[in-house]
């Protein structure tokens, strides 16, 4: 346990070393949604229909940005080697560097949104609804890219085919967090679809850390 | 340890097969062979990091390379101390802080002072909160050797070219670690290109180059 601890506090430390990359993703995630009301024009009844699929996409977009990094640097460096033969729960180590990698590129997202709420239009249900889908989604986007991750990670340009199987798996956590701010849009109440959400954060919150541990595993050989 | 018909085969080439041998306490393992002969695929299947194709690795009578091995499970390797091509030291950080998080993973306890000490040893003094990147690569595996000195239960020490790019008195220091921790009743199993100055009966395993 106090090995996982470690953990934590190591990649905690190790990310805001690296600012540049830290900033990257939302970097990327605030220019794509300020961009968007220049180019669409301030028409706030359009602004207000895209609004939430524009900062889902985003948001997909730029965690695929930083998820490369999830594994890089420790497999390069042996580290994971190391961590693998320390004889720490495996599952419980990439839950662990998921953890980490949410809360430095993903969480902060969230915590900008209220700006985004204003560029958009987006009304005060809506933005409720949306902070919650994101809240309940992003981690499905972590614990299923982090698999991707680590079966690419022995790979030198795993960059292309990372969104290329990642994609795909992404787009019912955008369906049904969409589908939410839109019922919330008509004043509607959304725990259907939060609930849906919810479900795969759970689900995969169960399995995906086994399914990591097993590709970290595979990247060895 | 106890190596049982072991195989290995990487991309449609027999790196070798029915490889037998064993290393108890106390003995130092010296495998020797030519670039691509199998050396460190023998020792990452040896330090339980990959799977042989056919064959056991018993430590400890626990079998760590059985093919029906969740993949999840992790062998218990903590008396076991592994050094690699890759150092296993991340460049940001600093060696101080790279040992205490080796440590803590490692489940050993050790207190600041003690890392501070096993990097005089290894002449870092002064470097010890510099991050790694900064330091060369001698300094660098230097600090990954540091291992060796701070894990107290290890039984066997697994050592993939350990004295690559050390200077005359590293490779002496490091030669008479290993003299110390075999006298003691550890295992060493070692690769390395160059001639060993150990002065410790030696079991060498000559691997051969195939095509």
């Amino acid at each position: 346990m106090s090995g996982l601890i470690a953990l934590f506090k190591r990649d905690l430390s190790v990310a805001f070393q690296q600012r540049s990359e830290l900033m990257q993703p939302i970097l990327f995630f605030v220019l794509v949604v300020s961009l968007f009301p220049l180019g669409v024009g301030p028409e706030s009844a359009i602004l207000q229909k895209m609004g939430p699929g524009v900062i889902w996409v985003a948001a997909i977009l730029s965690s695929l940005l930083g998820m490369e990094r999830l594994f890089k640097d420790d497999f390069q460096d042996g580290s994971l080697e190391q961590i693998i033969l320390s004889g720490m729960s495996l599952p419980a180590v990439a839950l662990i560097k998921v953890l980490v990698h949410w809360l430095t590129s993903i969480f902060p997202l969230i915590l900008l949104s209220p700006l985004w709420a204003l560029f958009l239009y987006l009304s005060e249900p809506m933005y409720w609804a949306l902070v919650w889908t994101l809240l309940l989604g992003t981690p499905i986007l972590s614990l299923i890219g982090a698999i991707a991750v680590g079966l690419t990670v022995g790979l030198n340009k795993g960059g292309v085919l990372l969104a290329l199987l990642l994609l795909p798996m992404f787009i019912p956590v955008l369906i049904f967090a969409t589908a939410a701010v839109e019922s919330a849009s008509l004043d509607l109440a959304y725990n259907g679809q939060l609930a849906i959400i919810g479900a795969m954060f759970l689900f995969s919150l169960a399995l995906a850390p086994f399914a990591i541990a097993y590709a970290l595993r595979v990247s060895q050989t | 340890m106890w190596v049982n018909q072991l195989s290995i085969t990487k991309r449609d080439r027999v790196l070798f097969d029915n490889l037998t041998f064993s290393v108890d306490a106390g003995q130092l393992l010296y495998i020797k062979g030519p670039n691509g002969a199998g050396k460190t695929s023998l020792l990452r299947v040896l330090a339980g990091l990959s799977a042989a194709n056919s064959g056991d690795v018993i430590m400890n009578s626990t079998n760590m390379s059985s093919s029906e091995a969740s993949p999840s499970h992790t062998p218990s390797v903590s008396n076991t101390v592994y050094f690699g091509h890759k150092l296993g030291i991340n460049s940001m950080l600093s060696p101080v802080e790279n040992l205490q998080f080796w440590c803590q993973c490692s489940e050993i306890t050790v207190t600041k002072n003690q890392i501070y000490d096993v990097l005089a040893k290894l002449s870092l003094v002064g470097l010890e909160d510099v991050p790694v990147s900064n330091l060369s690569a001698g300094q660098q595996r230097r600090t990954a050797l540091a291992r060796f000195w701070l894990q107290p239960n290890a039984s066997l020490w697994i050592m993939d070219e350990p004295f690559t790019a050390l200077d005359v008195e590293g490779v002496s220091v490091l030669s008479e670690h290993i003299h110390q921790f075999l006298c003691k009743g550890g295992a060493v199993i070692m690769t390395s290109h160059q001639s060993l100055d150990i002065a410790y009966p030696t079991t060498e395993l000559q691997l051969e180059y195939r095509h």
